[in-house]
């Protein structure tokens, strides 16, 4: 008889939930039992209220059970010895949940499916299925990456196949050997967002591939993935699959057998936010402080150690490879206007039902939060969210009604940046918050543009003030024309969009702006 | 707990020369640094400039530039609290108060027995099992008070 096999997930939502307890406590335990089981490390399903959430395979298919507690062990492995029986945490079988039913999962078809270590896995659900057709025709990929109509996830936007197309015309100087380089920035440092770190945990070899098709299509041999160093479980992913890969004969000088080179490098971040940046990232690889640099040149022409470098964030790679795979027109049709394809969206903060929610553009901000992700496990009600990150704006419930839509949240003053969303109860002091985010920018400024560097201190002085209510109308005025100058005088987006915060909690929220009474008495 | 080796020259070197062949090696020595010593002795930086050929100021510019590269050793424990918005939506900033006030140690401190470190981190990608705290490495999420106690208790061991 087969060995039992059961999923504990190893993604760091599930470990940091007691998921490597968990599993210990099972190999012990089957071992007492003298049952032969065998524990594969899965990704996560994206259902992170569930964490952990353990599977069995059954007849039937996978039965799960969530969320794990180590005093639940001995029961939960009864129910599944038992071929996937009743138990307290059954939640059945993962597909069938709404959560689960709901989503449309391009980027995310294996994630929690498949092992992560194992690239014979990966190809047995579709890996390697697209540089499979990258290679059959290399010439048409840039073609099919534009008509896909992929944009940048990394919060930009900015077309995929254009910025490849850039690169791969770009002419080196003096005509020596073209060095160009593809580079992942796995810099997700934006809260309220985790969709990279879970495809590198969960499905790490869809990005080694999306990497693989950038380098061929633009004539590139090397590639980095510059992960930050708050993610050593996606680090340790990265760097098994790369030798993983690198081994199968899926990286080194002959791709697969073909007669392309590519290989990877994995380097990890050091804790500076800025270097999410992509040329703070850049610099930060070639051993500099993470600066920005001014642009132009953009990296497609002098990037990394000044060479044409594509530059894209982990789900914009990871998408590649579906679209080369199923084609570009397959990808297009979904989405609405603009925002072609599925977007991992990330349920974060005070939600019931937090994690990872795949689905075309178009789902409304409000169905995210009150359908989808159960309101707040506060119970309390949704006062404001922060979608995109700490350079997100913050909406009111009155605009629960914005398509998930790069224009639409554009044109309501707001962005869906990597496509976090943060909820807050009505707890929630919003001129905190404000404060907050100048106080991040302050924290996290690289120094090299005025606007950011002194501005986000000046906002940090300012709002304690309008907090105290000293000259306060006078002091928003001051607040007003400080974003008005970051916002159009900074190098990137880390003073650039500060602002959106800003602006938007004292737009929506100018009720906490004012002088609280409780603050008035005690001054009193 | 982790265990470090004493800085010394020779050590310092050898982790030198097993990146000074990679493109950009600055960041990958001072990591390596960190992991083997803890921390980045100031006389590492002008051990590195003369390794890499560039200036001192350059290596020391790049060494305090990232909240990573400590410049002390840290405590015996390190235990890290996430502040970004995430965790304050699920009240992380209660957590934050409360552990500064049961170690008696403002963020970013060590303790004076050199029981522990408490530093601020901004988000570990779990928010949406926050707030979520890492000790020496190893991450925690859904921290309550019940947590919390747990985990100041085992630094305070």
């Amino acid at each position: 008889m087969s060995a039992l096999r059961i999923y504990v997930p190893g993604d760091a939502v599930a470990v940091a939930c007691g998921a490597d307890e968990i599993a210990a406590l099972i190999k012990a335990s089957a071992q007492r039992r003298k049952v032969d089981v065998e524990i594969v490390r899965n990704g996560s399903r994206g259902m992170h209220w569930l964490e952990p959430l353990l599977e069995v395979v059954t007849p039937q298919g996978r039965i799960a059970y969530g969320p794990v507690e180590l005093g639940d062990v001995e029961g939960v492995l009864d129910a599944m010895l038992a071929g996937g029986g009743a138990h307290r945490l059954n939640v059945g079988i993962p597909e069938e949940h709404p959560f689960l039913q709901r989503q449309t999962r391009l980027t995310f078809a294996r994630c929690g499916i498949v092992d992560p270590r194992s690239i014979d896995e990966y190809k047995l659900h579709h890996g390697y299925k697209g540089l499979a057709n990258a290679l059959a025709n290399p010439s048409s990929i840039i073609q099919q990456v534009t008509d896909s109509g992929l944009r940048g996830r990394g919060g930009a936007g900015f077309p995929t196949g254009i910025k490849w197309k850039t690169v791969a015309d770009a002419k080196s100087d003096k005509g020596l050997a073209d060095q160009k380089y593809i580079v992942c920035n796995a810099d997700e440092g934006d809260s309220g967002t985790f969709a990279d770190r879970m495809i590198m945990e969960g499905d790490p070899f869809v990005l080694v591939e999306g990497m693989t098709i950038a380098g061929i299509a633009v004539g590139a041999t090397k590639g980095y993935i510059y992960i930050r160093s708050e993610y050593p479980h996606a680090i340790a992913a990265m760097n098994a699959a790369v030798a993983a890969a690198r081994r199968a004969g899926y990286l080194g000088p002959s791709v697969a057998g073909s007669q392309f080179a590519f290989d990877l490098e994995v380097r990890a971040g050091a804790g500076a936010y800025v270097c999410g940046e992509e040329t703070s990232l850049l610099e930060s690889i070639e051993g500099k402080r993470g600066l920005v640099r001014a642009k132009p040149p953009l990296p497609a022409h002098q990037g990394l150690f000044g060479k044409p470098t594509v530059i894209n964030n982990v789900l914009s790679l990871a998408t590649v490879p579906t679209v080369m795979d199923k084609g570009a027109a397959f990808y297009k049709n979904f989405g609405m206007g603009r925002s072609r394809g599925t977007m991992p969206i990330q349920l974060a903060g005070n939600l019931k039902y937090g994690g990872l929610f795949e689905t075309a553009f178009g789902i409304t901000l409000g169905e995210l939060v009150d359908d989808i992700g159960g309101g707040t496990f506060t119970g309390r009600p949704v006062r404001a969210v922060q979608v995109g990150g700490p350079l997100g704006a913050y909406f009111p419930r009155a605009l629960f009604d914005t398509p998930f839509d790069y224009e639409a949240f554009a044109a309501r003053d707001g962005l869906i940046g990597h496509g976090g969303i943060v909820v807050f109860d009505d707890t929630v002091d919003m001129a905190k918050q404000a404060r907050f985010a100048m106080e991040f920018c302050a924290i996290e400024s690289c120094g090299k543009c005025t606007p950011c560097r002194i501005g986000s201190t000046r906002g940090v002085e300012t709002m304690d003030r309008i907090m105290r209510d000293e000259n306060r109308a006078a002091n928003l005025a001051v607040l007003q024309d400080l974003c008005n100058t970051m916002k159009f005088g900074s190098l990137c987006a880390l003073g650039g969009f500060t602002p959106y915060p800003v602006m938007s909690a004292l737009t929506h929220f100018p009720e906490d702006f004012g002088a609280p009474p409780a603050r008035l008495e005690a001054a009193e | 707990m982790p265990e470090f080796e004493a800085w010394n020259i020779e050590r310092a070197n050898a982790l030198i020369g097993d990146h000074i062949g990679s493109e950009g090696p600055l960041l990958p020595i001072l990591h390596s640094f960190i992991e083997t010593f803890g921390y980045i002795d100031t006389a590492a930086e002008p051990l590195i400039a003369e390794a890499l050929n560039i200036s001192r100021a350059e290596v020391h510019g790049v060494v305090t530039f990232y909240h990573d590269f400590r410049r002390e050793p840290a405590g015996r424990h390190v235990l890290k609290l996430c502040r970004a918005e995430a965790c304050q939506a699920a009240g992380g900033d209660a957590i934050v108060a409360r552990a500064e006030q049961r170690l008696g140690l403002a963020m970013g401190n060590t303790a004076a027995d050199g029981s522990v470190t408490l530093e601020p981190v901004y988000c570990l990608g779990l928010c949406s099992v926050s707030p979520s705290a890492m000790i020496d490495g190893r991450i925690v999420a859904r921290v309550d008070e019940k947590k919390l106690d747990a985990l100041i208790a085992e630094v305070s061991r």
